[in-house]
């Protein structure tokens, strides 16, 4: 391979740097080394380009690079008038700067910018509460700038068509809760009470959470995905320049649907849940279907099923709420709405346990369970 | 040999948007592709680069045919997008190195001086370590130009570079795309309807027609816009409206 640099002397004594033949992209890592061994020896007075057939700009940003690294630009001789306009090129007055790259912040750094983003986060929540109260009150008063016509088509999506997946979810936690009530309590001759465990652990605690993470993995990441999108293309900001309240026309028809829907969800994840159960009984146990039905009838009562359905309208607000929050804070592009979406599903998780606990203490308290 | 060559080209969607076209682009032009809004001037940039299939007739690049325009080999051509098109999660700089890492191998300290070399030429030297979200939109063009130039391909494809910019900065933007072309010896094809920037940096150009669903003029467009006596392509080149009145 022959090379692409080389050192002359000239009578005179002074060092030319002579380059050779076609000088480009794919050999700017073989001219880089080449120019450094060459220039290690000492700075050039002449850079001979008479050699040089074709140079590509990646070509002559090494060697700019390199040249104005080893100390005095040369003197360019030689040069054809298309490699000469692109040596001016990436040569103007001097090396280009070469960028720093970003470093990575240390320990301390990181758990300080963590602790500020999310006191920023708790305070972005906070504010977002302020501006959706303030947004219910106008509303209230003037409903009609409510987008309700938005509500019947969040319903569908988030009701009619999560309908099937919710009601496959609700069999299975039938069928488990079935089997394994079955098992234990076999042990202690106590089958009769199978029906009274799957009615009552899905209506008050299984159905209503199954179906809000359900519909918080499925119908909260669209929302915070489809809000989060619109604000980073300023179709957000677009709705506030046309005087369209934001949380009136994209929060509130998401709220209401979610606030409407999970309580039907969650029944009928009662009903097939429930179902699901009696055929395990019937199919495992000595319980008829009749039997497992009346034992049903007896052992729920009608805060049981209120009860679940309440926390169901609360979960759907709260799913509904952190989605929109989360993609109304959506910021830089691609990345940023995945990154909002992530976020709304963990928090929308850790809310639902969280409020799934603080209702089990409050009927405890109350007496309704 | 044409560097683009197309022949009975018919372009669209599902329906046609243009119809037995025939052009070519030669080596060292600013081919510009011009016509009002909805003639399919995107669509037709989107055939020519690949990502939009003809729906008759063939379009070839150095004498190959549609399927290696993008093959998943090296690219022969780089594309400017109308917005950019940067990726948001990485900086500037690691935007126009992407392309070098992942088709040559050259080392990462060859790559820094590449990159820094393509963002000086575009005027971004500053802006390397930035990411796309905090630039304005003549700087994310110029990115964009800088990503589209890290392979030293010799043809560019650019979709509306100076659409939404001030004049200053649009101007500055034909100053870098008449700099490739003349100084890096790069072919441009352009899709734009600035009129000034048609003026100063095209040297051919094929006006499409919505109605015909063809071409209706082609060549230099300062003499399309001197000579033509076609009505519609007046009608282009001289911001009027086609009963003859100047569009203020």
């Amino acid at each position: 391979m022959t090379s692409l640099a080389e050192i002359l002397q000239t009578p005179r004594g002074e060092r030319v740097l002579r380059l050779h033949g076609v000088l480009a992209l794919d050999d700017a890592s073989r001219l880089r080394a080449e120019l450094t061994a060459a220039l290690d020896e000492g700075p050039v007075g002449v850079l001979d380009l008479g050699g040089v057939e074709r140079m590509e700009g990646a070509a002559a940003s090494v060697l700019a690079d390199a040249l104005c690294a080893s100390g005095a630009p040369p003197r360019v001789e030689g040069a054809a008038e298309d490699v000469a306009s692109i040596v001016a090129l990436y040569w103007r007055d001097g090396a280009p700067e070469r960028h720093e790259p970003r470093r990575r912040q240390g320990f301390i750094a990181e758990v300080g910018e963590t602790t500020l983003e999310l006191i920023a986060r708790l305070r972005g929540m906070l504010s977002f509460v302020g501006q959706l109260s303030a947004a219910l009150l106008a509303g209230l008063r003037r409903p009609g700038s409510i987008e309700w016509g938005a509500v019947g088509r969040q319903v569908e999506r988030h009701g009619a068509d999560g309908l099937p997946i919710v009601c496959v979810i609700g069999s299975l936690m039938g069928l488990i809760t079935a089997f394994q009530a079955a098992i234990q309590l076999q042990k202690f001759g106590a089958d009769a009470f199978v029906a009274d465990l799957v009615s009552l652990s899905l209506t008050r605690e299984l159905a209503p959470l199954m179906t809000a993470i359900v519909v918080a993995g499925r119908s909260g990441a669209a929302i915070a995905a489809e809000i989060g999108t619109m604000k980073v293309s300023e179709e957000v900001d677009a709705l506030r320049t046309l005087g369209i309240c934001p949380h009136r026309f994209l929060v509130f028809p998401r709220m209401f649907a979610l606030l409407l829907v999970l309580p039907l969800l969650t029944l009928a994840g009662d009903l097939v849940g429930i179902l699901s159960g009696a055929l395990v009984a019937t199919s495992t146990l000595e319980i008829g279907l009749r039997n497992f039905l009346m034992s049903t009838q007896e052992a729920l009562v009608p805060a049981d099923i209120l009860g679940g359905l309440l926390k169901a309208s609360v979960f759907g607000v709260f799913i509904a709420g952190i989605a929109c929050e989360r993609g109304l804070a959506a910021r830089g592009g691609a990345e940023g709405v995945g990154r909002s979406t992530t976020s709304a599903v963990v928090s929308m998780l850790f809310w639902l346990v969280l409020l799934d606990a603080l209702f089990a203490v409050f009927f405890n308290v109350w007496g309704i369970y | 040999m044409a560097l683009i060559e197309a022949r009975d080209l018919t372009i669209g969607y599902t329906e046609p948007l243009m119809e037995h076209l025939d052009f070519n682009v030669e080596r060292g032009d600013v081919f510009l592709v011009l016509g009002g809004s909805g003639t399919g001037k995107s669509t037709m940039l989107r055939t020519m680069i690949g990502l939009q299939p003809p729906l008759g007739g063939s379009i070839e690049l150095e004498g190959v045919g549609d399927p290696a325009l993008l093959d998943g080999k090296r690219p022969r051509f780089g594309v400017s997008f109308q917005a950019g098109a940067l990726f948001g999660s990485m900086t500037i700089a690691q935007n126009v190195a992407l392309p070098l890492e992942q088709w040559t191998d050259l080392d990462g300290a060859t790559i820094d001086g590449i990159v820094a070399g393509k963002l000086r030429l575009v005027g971004l030297e500053q802006a390397a370590n930035r990411l796309p979200s905090e630039l304005s939109g003549g700087m994310l063009k110029r990115a964009g130009i800088a990503r589209a130039l890290a392979l030293e391909n010799d043809l560019l494809f650019l979709d509306e570079p100076s659409a939404g910019l001030d004049p200053v900065t649009a101007s500055e933007l034909d100053d870098l795309l008449l700099t490739l072309n003349q100084a890096l010896g790069l072919t441009l094809v352009v899709v734009t309807h600035e009129l000034e920037s048609i003026y100063r940096i095209g040297t051919r150009c094929f006006l499409l027609d919505r109605d015909t669903r063809g071409i209706i003029a082609e060549g230099d467009p300062r003499v399309l816009r001197d000579e033509s006596t076609d009505p519609r392509v007046r009608a282009f080149f001289h911001r009027e409206s086609v009963t003859g009145e100047v569009t203020p």
